[in-house]
């Protein structure tokens, strides 16, 4: 399998904090990737270096080859390479239909292509992947009244409804209610297998990584601690140590 | 009274009323032209001010600079051109809708990166700037202002010419702005106003997105601006043209009055708005302004979401 997205040697700061200190990763076209780590590690830093929400001082990000360390969030949005947020980012006055409306590849259009109605292809697409997640019967209401799992649930269908490469998940199943939770992993699964969209997970719910995974990387004080399958990663000692404890 | 907010009115029932009070307003009560006509001049200032405050969620208190560029393209076209009244007044109202849309292109690329509070404040500097920049040009008149040609016709034409244009130009505005609402760049302008770092990184390009909406806006409000001049007869830098202590607050008022983002909201804005100053003026004169600061608060305690909002409000009161 080629390689969809190379971090290599990425170094980030805040004034005097170090948040990723000469981070290198690879996800591989087509896997399901896991990032995991203790609060605090720089995960969801590195997100923001990947996606351009900021630049990164040292080290360079190559999306399919090309870089795009130096691009901002939209062109690499554009590019394929998408993200959604651990507190969850939808559009709270708009109804879910016409979050799924916006959230087309089309909308990547130049200005003058924005002005003609949504087609109706598009809206059945929305309508298709808001029932894909179970949210079909409140696409008419306001994503704002959702509640919050049901919020991150809309994410990631507005997220797929992008047509992403690669995707981005921040703890995809914080807030989701447990008995869900089961239901969320197949349709992550599935979105990779049936979409062929490649993912990046976030996750701090060790069963669900573990299970979902083929390769994970594990993050301590902003450096790689280990890389490997889930169960070379969860047998690693420095792992164990830093963060997953002895059970 | 649960029924009667129950009851929705269809959007033709309230085009319908409207269109006859503006083709069969001015013969009907003749005497009341110019104010129908400032009515429509209202109608444009808050729908094009909704754009951008409703829409898109960007607080403008600039728009009035738009409004100016427009007095005063067709005041210097009309005194320089050198044609007849209404060659000049056509040529003079497309000179000045280039100028608005052009200033809103500059303006836009180098204020539209701001966000919130900081680009109301900036706008607000824009609206003053342009007022003190007009105030001491010679060439436009400086403090002195600008008279604008008189109009060709017999008495009391003028007002019902200037109530029928402002009226169509209302109402082209509406009907364009109603059909950008439904396509894709209006749930563009919605999913900024929402969460503009979310539509950024959902690959939107925000950025011409923007400027677009607001050199629309400015496209009305040069091409009213110029027949508003013609109506008045007079610009005065700080007073007509550039008026931000009144328009340029206007329209702001009138927008969140009738409901901020709706399709009817800024027109009722206006009709309500229009109307109560006109009865302030008539019969609390001396207490006008004190009464129109009273409205104001009224409005942004007892209406914050607007007309438009409290009705939905009710009627779903009403429905539950």
């Amino acid at each position: 399998m080629s390689a969809l997205l190379e971090v290599k040697n990425v170094t980030k700061s805040f004034g005097g904090v170090v948040a990723n200190r000469d981070v290198s990763l690879t996800v591989r076209q087509g896997e399901i990737a896991g990032l995991i780590g203790p609060n605090g590690s720089g995960k969801t830093t590195l997100f923001g270096s990947i996606t351009g929400t900021h630049a990164v001082d040292s080290g360079d990000i190559l999306f399919e080859g090309r870089s795009i360390a130096h691009l901002r969030p939209a062109p690499i949005a554009r590019a394929g390479l998408l993200r959604t947020w651990q507190q969850t980012r939808i559009y709270g006055e708009m109804s879910c239909a016409e979050n799924m409306a916006i959230s087309a590849r089309e909308a990547h259009g130049h200005v003058f292509s924005l002005l003609r109605p949504v087609p109706a292809a598009t809206r059945r697409r929305g309508d298709d992947l808001l029932a894909f997640v179970g949210l079909h019967e409140k696409r008419m209401e306001k994503a704002g009244s959702l509640s919050f799992g049901q919020q991150k649930l809309l994410e990631f269908a507005m997220a797929l409804m992008n047509e992403p490469k690669l995707l981005l998940l921040d703890e995809p199943t914080a807030g989701i209610n447990p008995t869900l939770i089961n239901g969320l992993i197949d349709r992550l699964r599935r979105a990779n297998t049936e979409l062929g969209v490649t993912l990046l997970v976030i996750e701090h719910n060790m069963r669900v990584i573990m299970n979902l995974a083929h390769r994970i990387t594990c993050l301590a004080h902003g450096e790689v601690l280990a890389a490997g399958t889930p169960e070379e990663v969860r047998d690693d000692k420095r792992v164990l140590d830093a963060y997953l404890g002895v059970a | 009274m649960n029924r009667l907010f129950a009851l929705r009115l269809n959007d033709w029932q309230i085009a319908a009323v409207l269109a006859f009070l503006g083709l069969a307003g001015p013969f009907l009560l003749p005497g009341l032209a110019t104010q129908i006509a400032f009515l429509w001049l209202m109608v444009v200032f808050a729908l094009t001010w909704d754009m951008l405050g409703g829409r898109m969620g960007y607080n403008s208190f600039g728009n009035i600079v738009f409004f100016g560029i427009g007095c005063y393209a067709a005041a210097v076209v009309q005194r320089d051109a050198g044609v007849g009244y209404f060659e000049g007044l056509g040529l003079g109202l497309l000179v000045g809708a280039c100028l608005a849309v052009l200033a809103a292109v500059v303006f836009g690329a180098a204020m539209l990166g701001i966000r919130g509070h900081y680009f109301a404040i900036g706008t607000l500097g824009l609206g003053i700037a342009a007022g003190e920049i007009a105030a001491g040009w010679d060439y436009v008149g400086a403090g002195s202002g600008m008279a604008l040609p008189l109009y060709p016709g017999e008495l009391g034409q003028r007002e019902i010419f200037f109530c029928y244009s402002l009226f169509a130009l209302a109402a082209i505005c509406f009907l364009l702005f109603r059909w950008i609402y439904s396509t894709r760049f209006g749930l563009a302008l919605n999913a900024i106003r929402d969460d503009h770092d979310k539509a950024d990184a959902m690959g939107l390009r925000t950025t011409p997105i923007k400027i677009f909406a607001w050199a629309l806006s400015a496209l009305f409000l040069g091409i009213s601006g110029g027949l508003a001049a013609n109506m008045i007869g007079f610009i005065d830098p700080r007073d007509v043209a550039f008026a931000g202590a009144t328009f340029g607050v206007w329209m702001v008022l009138m927008a969140i009055l009738g409901g901020k983002g709706t399709l009817w909201g800024p027109v009722l804005g206006a009709f309500v708005f229009h109307v109560t100053q006109e009865l302030f003026w008539t019969y609390l004169l001396g207490w006008q302004r004190v009464a129109l600061g009273l409205l104001i608060v009224v409005i942004v305690v007892f209406f914050p979401q607007g007309i438009m909002g409290w009705l939905a409000e009710r009627r779903a009161r009403a429905l539950s």
